[in-house]
């Protein structure tokens, strides 16, 4: 078995999905909080509290610098988390996968829907987000709501990435590893909370050629303050080919792992 | 062929690496029967299950479920079946009435009808009370009761139960055989594992014994007891005097442990016969089960 095969998907991925949802709703008020606090909390310890210190960046003031970075990382750590920690919960823990291919839906439709759901997670949590940050001031209109459908395309690349590790990692603990030397270091470094620019330039390339996170964060802040440059197409298509890539790899894995 | 069968299994066989876990096994299924397998633990039975589910790809030979390929029809033959798996797998997440309204999705009932249907099924599994309940907190007979009624969701032409009524109390148990008889009578095939010899002789029209991947032996709970033991065991303590007498008298028995069972269809003239010749000292008659012909043919050493 090929790790590239095209699965063959149905329309029923869309039950998977709408399964995920509804588990979603029934704990609305837990799964608000995060996108809703965790801005405010970063904004005043960093964009307040450190941006004292900081003049400005990039001729910005450093609230205004980091607010489109707050967007990013939330649209990579939802959708990451959903497809590993979520995932692995259903997969293995709650049999979910196993009760649901018992039915007329294959593996492939099984973890299709959870990549798509996934991706909805980002979408929702920079949703609620948004309004937080444009509260503040911090963010141009209209341009920043084009980061809406964005964060959905952004959201399929770290859930693809992200059940990838879930398929091939031997217990729940390790996935320590892909978030602690992975996400970490993204969160980091990838032009969030300081220009790429100040990094040595080998480690530049790297972050622009390996990690999704700078790719992501360049056009959030595009959006953020409505300056848009050509550079971006290349970020776009980046993703669009990661996510590819990474869709059909992780649904492969899965098979590979489930399939016995 | 004048019954259509339901199932179609030749040679049937499935690997894992070099371990062969289903060797080879051919047998057919009816449409409306009870079929059972029955085989110690470690057998073949799950993997054979999940072969017919179409979940777990076969490595040789062929299998038909409705007359269509496994291999290449899986949706359509998942859909007219219904799955009752070894672990419980409900949805902790959801309800007890949420669980079944999940499910109908997967197999595109619409919300109208699958409230209808529900409804019915939490009536004939006894659970209508317990509707708005988490799953996690139901007792291991209700949770069973309830995958069984996920399981019927589709209203399945054939209901695939593994080891149904492992770990439930004599209630619960039987709770759950009046629910398949009553399914049995509606027309639903039924595919069961066990390793309850009892559950077996009640439930199965017919019913294959499997070790080792292999099936040792197929047909009638009844035949299979007449064929291979006789209608009756008596059992004698094992003492060299007696085994010589039995020796002499060319009877069919086997030893096990301290005692010697002796098969017979006569246990009158047995018993007269043995009282007279040998000298016994305490003596047994009782009927004989299918748990005879089990441990005869797959023999008495413990399994994992
Ligand atoms: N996924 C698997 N990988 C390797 N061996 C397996 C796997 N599933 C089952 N087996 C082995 O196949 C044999 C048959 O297992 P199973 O079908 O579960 O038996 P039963 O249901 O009759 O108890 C066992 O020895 C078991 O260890
Ligand atoms: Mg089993």
């Amino acid at each position: 078995m090929s790790y590239f095969q095209i699965p063959r998907l149905s329309y029923r991925v869309w039950k998977v999905w709408l399964r995920n949802k509804d588990v979603f709703v029934k704990t609305l008020t837990l799964n608000f909080l995060p996108p809703f606090l965790e801005p405010l909390l970063y904004l005043f310890a960093l964009g307040f509290g450190l941006g004292m210190f900081v003049e400005n960046i990039e001729g910005v003031s450093y609230a205004r610098y980091i607010a489109p970075a707050l967007v990013a990382v939330t649209i990579m750590y939802a959708s990451f988390f959903e497809c590993t920690y979520g995932s692995y919960v259903r997969m293995y823990y709650q049999k979910t996968f196993d009760a649901i291919i018992a039915t007329p839906l294959s593996i492939e439709d099984v973890i299709a829907g959870e990549l798509l759901w996934g991706a909805t997670r980002s979408c929702i949590n920079a949703c609620i987000m948004l309004p937080v940050i444009a509260a503040f001031g911090l963010i141009e209109l209209p341009h920043s709501l084009l980061i809406i459908p964005f964060s959905f395309l952004g959201g399929l690349v770290f859930a693809s990435i992200a059940m990838c590790f879930t398929a091939i990692i031997p217990n729940i603990n390790s996935l320590t590893y892909p978030t602690t030397l992975f996400i970490t270091p993204m969160f980091l470094f990838s032009g969030t909370f300081f220009p790429l620019s100040a990094l040595p330039e080998p480690i530049q390339y790297f972050a622009l050629a390996l990690l999704p996170l700078t790719h992501v964060v360049n056009i959030v802040r595009a959006l953020t303050f409505a300056d848009l440059n050509q550079f971006l197409i290349f970020d776009l298509a980046w993703l669009v080919v990661a996510s590819l890539i990474f869709f059909v790899l992780s649904i492969n894995l899965m098979k590979k792992r489930l399939v016995v | 062929m004048d019954i259509a069968s339901v199932i179609v299994a030749e040679r049937l066989q499935k690997r894992f690496g070099e371990f062969i876990a289903v060797d080879g096994v051919s047998f057919t299924v009816e449409e409306g029967e009870v079929f059972g397998f029955l085989g110690p633990n470690g057998a073949g039975k799950t993997t054979a299950m999940k072969m017919i589910q179409c979940v777990s790809p076969k490595n040789a030979g062929r299998l038909l479920v409705f007359d269509m390929e496994v291999d290449t029809h899986p949706r359509e033959i998942k859909k007219l079946m219904g799955v009752v798996p070894q672990e419980n797998n409900l949805d902790p997440d959801f309800t007890v009435y949420e669980n079944l309204l999940e499910y109908s999705r997967y197999f595109d009932i619409s919300r109208q009808d699958a409230e209808k249907i529900i409804d019915e099924l939490l009536d004939f599994v006894q659970l209508k009370e317990k509707k708005d309940t988490m799953t996690e907190i139901l007792s291991g007979g209700m949770k069973r009761r309830l995958v069984l009624a996920r399981a019927l969701i589709n209203h399945p032409q054939m209901l695939i139960l593994d080891e149904p009524t492992v770990g439930l109390d004599p209630q619960a148990r039987h709770l759950m055989w009046d629910k398949l008889k009553n399914l049995k009578s509606q027309g639903v095939t039924i595919v069961l594992t066990t390793h309850y010899l009892e559950e077996a002789a009640y439930l199965c029209d017919r019913l294959v014994i499997m070790d080792h991947g292999r099936i040792l032996v197929e047909g009638k709970p009844d035949e299979l007891i007449r064929k291979y033991i006789g209608t009756d065991i008596v059992e004698a303590e094992n003492e060299p005097v007696v085994i010589a007498c039995l020796e002499k008298n060319d009877a069919r028995y086997e030893v096990v442990g301290d005692m010697v069972q002796i098969y017979t269809n006569d246990p009158q003239k047995t018993t007269d016969h043995l009282l007279k010749e040998c000298t016994l000292r305490k003596i047994t008659v009782r009927s004989a089960t299918l748990e005879d012909v089990f441990l005869k043919l797959t023999g008495r050493k413990l399994r994992e």
